[in-house]
């Protein structure tokens, strides 16, 4: 309300409109200041709350899943693919020269060491966040055997690497570590 | 309508012309709240509480659309949904409070308005239809403040709905089956929950649209004035901006130090313990109170505890507590006097002095447990408050004698009006 | 119309509220309330020096987690604490690994179903998890604490005064009110609202030992659960009163701005 006292009648001259000038143009100037400072918890409010940004981390048995297969998880309530690649599934992604690659990088990057056929990656496909097909039984997994993305047609191979369609990376590899031998911790 | 020498909206940037031709959107608002407004110039700060309730309903609409976000309206989890916003959501406990205490900072802003209608009898002719739409304004702030206090789902939220849907249920033959259409059920559960949470959210837009046809209205005679004299001359009024923008930055600058402080310093002095236990519909708390801003109404209700003739107590008590706030709709052809203001009214004066202590009283027996001097006082509080009303104001309009009144605004500031003065006189100019 | 009604009901008001004045009054001269034992005997909640009182306030970070120490050894074998997380516990200053160590080690696990077999489970806490609900079967219904310092009146020194106010039923009480006898099973306490509480008392001295070294009176343990239990209902306490200070603060500038400026506008108008 105070803002718009800053136009004075302006038939005053000399110094005590300067000073005057002065005081009205503060006053404004501090409505203003309050008026952002409202703004951030009106705006801040909408970001992740604590209880969503304290989302445990989730363990997964693995011991269940034969070469070959693969289950969806949930971590962070979006989906995670566990995936037992069988040898030439693994044969046919080291196969493939890593520079020609979109988002150039190799199995092994993407999977622990002397873990190699277990591929861990997020359900969401890099280009506007569908679940790819592929991991479920009998879905189809697309032209280079790994998932393919039904909405708008991204293809990912065996190492779950973007080959073709409008995804730009790679099926994102979340943070995880093997608790044991058939227990997988996400996050 | 405006005066002839309210100033018109002459814009000079060129961009400004152009949306002047398009959509003169900056006109209106030049007109409504800006220079081109010319408002009395004696106005005091019982006038700034319009805007304060303007910009408490304002306050009130974007800390619910936010809280929103966060609640779920469901009776197995909107407990712990107020609760996971108080803990978890970032700021959340900032706006829920602000929210909360928001409508107790609404209403104490909306019966200081009141009241100054009251004094200055600003419900009188031409400006009956402004307080006709101002009463309806009250009536949906009742029904909303109500049906948000049920959301948090607490003791005093079940037992209130409980309560206050069970008011219906005193009228005759279609009573039961009305409060049972209101709860869409037997009791207060998920159907209720829900329906309220949707009623609450759409009546502030609906109270919105009530206070733009107020503010409309207003502005055909212009505002009122504590001399109650109609504006004259120019020389009676300054212009809305920038003489009252200043004068409400200020006042909203003092309504802002004490609401925050309550909020951050006090946020449950005016709330009541119970509503943080979550609803139990097997046990009601020993002592049920509505808000404090009900209490008034809530002691006409319970003052009638013998049945009246054919009339059983229970009828009566629903009938008077809606009456009381319905009798403020005829109050402009009540009070007959020609006279606006209290400060020209002596006898006037004292009985509205009454009847402010009298609602002050009532106020406090309604806060107060169910106990039988507190029962007996608001029988006698709720007795004068009907006769104030409905007979007082009558009589005292038609017996008394005013005050002199000033001859304008102008000199009732200045003590004297020469340009008044030439105006009504021509020829001695 | 309205002159002529207008009166008519009003009166027809005052009428029917006399009535009711009348007949109430009459009521009450003949048959006087009595006082009750309740009115007569229940205390409020006595004063205590807590270190959050007042507008300038702050939670001890010690006392908390001696009164959490209190929770877990004493209150959590019958009430609830459903509306905090372990991971609040931060707040009282125990470390990452700490409130993992708490959380692993709640006696109560939480509950899990496998709803592609059908199974339930257990499996153990985590930071992320709510403090798992109570299930007490004897008598009473011990309420959830999270929130009970603000569903009292003076919650604090309610809490306070409650844990520390168990008695002997007075004489005088028995001699006015021979019905009023505590009940087998009950307990009497004048700080609770019907004086008769199904609690039995919790506390005594040397009730637990403190980790720090604090000598664990009754009062001691008593203030110290009534100040965890404070930052249970309201953890935001402290970030509300800084937040308070600085928009007080600022409003306070802001308005004498607005005063002055005020003050220059309508200069110009006397």
């Amino acid at each position: 309300m105070a803002e718009e006292a800053i136009i004075d009648p302006a038939h005053e001259s000399g110094e005590g409109v300067r000073r005057r000038d002065f005081i009205n143009i503060a006053a404004v100037s501090f409505a203003g200041a309050g008026g952002i400072a409202v703004l951030v918890p009106l705006i801040s409010q909408m970001a992740p709350s604590a209880d969503v940004l304290a989302e445990s981390s989730t363990e997964i048995d693995i011991s269940a899943i034969q070469p070959g297969q693969a289950i969806k998880a949930v971590w962070r309530k979006q989906p995670v693919f566990v995936r037992n690649l069988t040898a030439p599934e693994i044969k046919e992604a080291d196969a493939v020269p890593v520079a020609s690659l979109r988002d150039p990088q190799s199995l092994s990057d993407r999977t622990k060491a002397g873990k190699t056929n277990w591929l861990i990656t997020m359900g969401v496909c890099t280009h506007l966040g569908c679940v790819p097909l592929g991991a479920g039984e009998g879905e189809v997994k697309g032209e280079f055997g790994g998932y393919f993305c039904p909405c708008h047609g991204s293809v990912y191979d065996t190492a779950a690497r973007i080959r073709k369609g409008p995804a730009p990376k790679n099926l994102e590899v979340p943070p995880y570590e093997f608790t044991s031998d058939t227990v997988v911790k996400i996050g | 309508m405006s005066f002839p020498w309210a100033k018109e909206y002459n814009p000079s940037q060129p961009f400004m012309v152009w949306l002047d031709e398009k959509l003169p959107l900056p006109r209106f608002v030049y007109n409504a709240i800006g220079a081109g407004y010319p408002v009395p110039r004696n106005l005091n700060y019982m006038w700034n509480f319009g805007i304060l309730a303007g910009f408490a309903l304002v306050l009130q609409i974007v800390t619910g659309v936010i809280l929103a976000m966060h609640y779920a309206a469901n009776a197995g989890v909107a407990f712990d949904s107020v609760e996971h916003i108080m803990r978890d959501v970032n700021w959340g406990w900032a706006l829920r409070y602000a929210h909360a205490n928001g409508a107790s900072a609404f209403f104490v802003v909306v019966y200081t308005h009141i009241f100054r209608g009251f004094f200055y009898s600003s419900y009188k002719a031409p400006r009956e239809m402004i307080w006709l739409l101002g009463v309806v304004i009250f009536l949906l702030m009742m029904a909303t403040a109500f049906m948000g206090y049920v959301l948090p789902w607490g003791q005093m939220s079940f037992w209130g709905a409980k309560v206050i849907t069970g008011l219906f249920s005193a009228i005759p033959l279609i009573g039961e089956p009305l409060q049972q259409w209101l709860l869409g059920g037997f009791a207060p559960d998920n159907a209720a929950l829900n329906r309220f949470f949707s009623l609450h959210f759409l009546l502030p837009f609906v109270i919105l649209g009530v206070i733009i046809l107020h503010v409309w209205a207003l502005h055909i005679p212009g505002s009122s004035n504590p001399t109650g004299v109609e504006v004259k001359t120019e020389s009676d009024t300054v212009p809305f901006h920038p003489y009252y923008t200043a004068k409400d930055g200020f006042g909203l600058g003092l309504f802002l130090l004490i609401y925050f402080a309550v909020v951050f310093f006090a946020p449950n002095a005016l709330g009541h313990p119970d509503n943080y236990i979550a609803a139990n519909p097997l046990s009601t708390p020993a002592h049920i109170v509505p808000e404090w801003y009900f209490w008034p109404f809530y002691a006409i209700l319970r003052a009638f505890t013998a049945d009246f003739f054919f009339i059983p107590a229970k009828l009566m008590g629903v009938l008077a507590m809606f009456s009381a706030i319905l009798v403020w709709f005829f109050l402009p052809w009540l009070d007959t006097s020609p006279v606006r203001s209290g400060h020209y009214r002596p006898l006037f004066r004292k009985f509205f002095y009454l009847i402010v202590i009298d609602v002050l009283v009532l106020g406090y027996c309604g806060g107060s447990p169910a106990e039988t001097k507190y029962v007996l006082i608001s029988q006698i509080g709720a007795t004068y408050y009907f006769l104030h009303f409905l007979v007082i104001l009558p009589i005292v309009s038609s017996i008394e004698k005013p005050a002199p009144l000033p001859f304008s605004i102008t000199e009732s500031v200045l003590g004297k009006d020469e340009g008044a003065v030439l105006t009504a006189n021509p020829a001695a100019a | 119309m309205v002159r002529l009604f207008g009166p008519l009901v009003g009166l027809f008001f005052a009428v029917a509220l006399l009535w009711s004045f009348g007949v109430g009054l009459v009521q009450a001269i003949r048959e006087p309330e009595a006082a009750t034992a309740i009115q007569l005997f229940h205390k409020a909640p006595e004063e205590a020096d807590f270190s959050f009182n007042g507008v300038f306030g702050k939670f001890e970070r010690p006392q908390l987690q001696r009164g959490f120490q209190i929770y877990q050894q004493v209150c959590a074998n019958c009430h609830s604490l459903k509306q905090v997380a372990f991971r609040d516990l931060a707040a009282l200053g125990y470390n990452e690994a700490e409130v993992k160590a708490i959380a692993k080690n709640w006696p109560t696990k939480a509950k899990t179903f496998d709803p592609k077999t059908g199974d339930a489970g257990e499996r153990a806490n985590t930071p992320a998890d709510h403090f798992p609900p109570v299930y007490y079967a004897g008598t009473g219904n011990p309420p959830d604490l999270s929130l009970i310092t603000k569903a009292r009146h003076e919650g604090p020194e309610y809490v306070a005064s409650l844990l520390q106010g168990y008695t002997e039923q007075p004489a005088a009480l028995l001699k006015q009110f021979p019905d009023a006898k505590t009940p087998e099973g009950l307990h009497y306490n004048p700080y609770f609202a019907n004086l008769n509480i199904a609690m039995p008392p919790p506390l005594t001295d040397d009730a637990v030992t403190y980790s720090d070294g604090t000598k664990a009176t009754l009062k001691q343990e008593s203030e110290d659960v009534a100040a965890f239990l404070t930052w249970t209902a309201e953890p935001k306490l402290e970030k509300r009163r800084q937040t308070g200070w600085a928009v007080v603060g600022f409003l306070l500038v802001a308005t004498v701005l607005a005063y002055l400026a005020k003050k220059n506008v309508w200069a110009n108008a006397h």
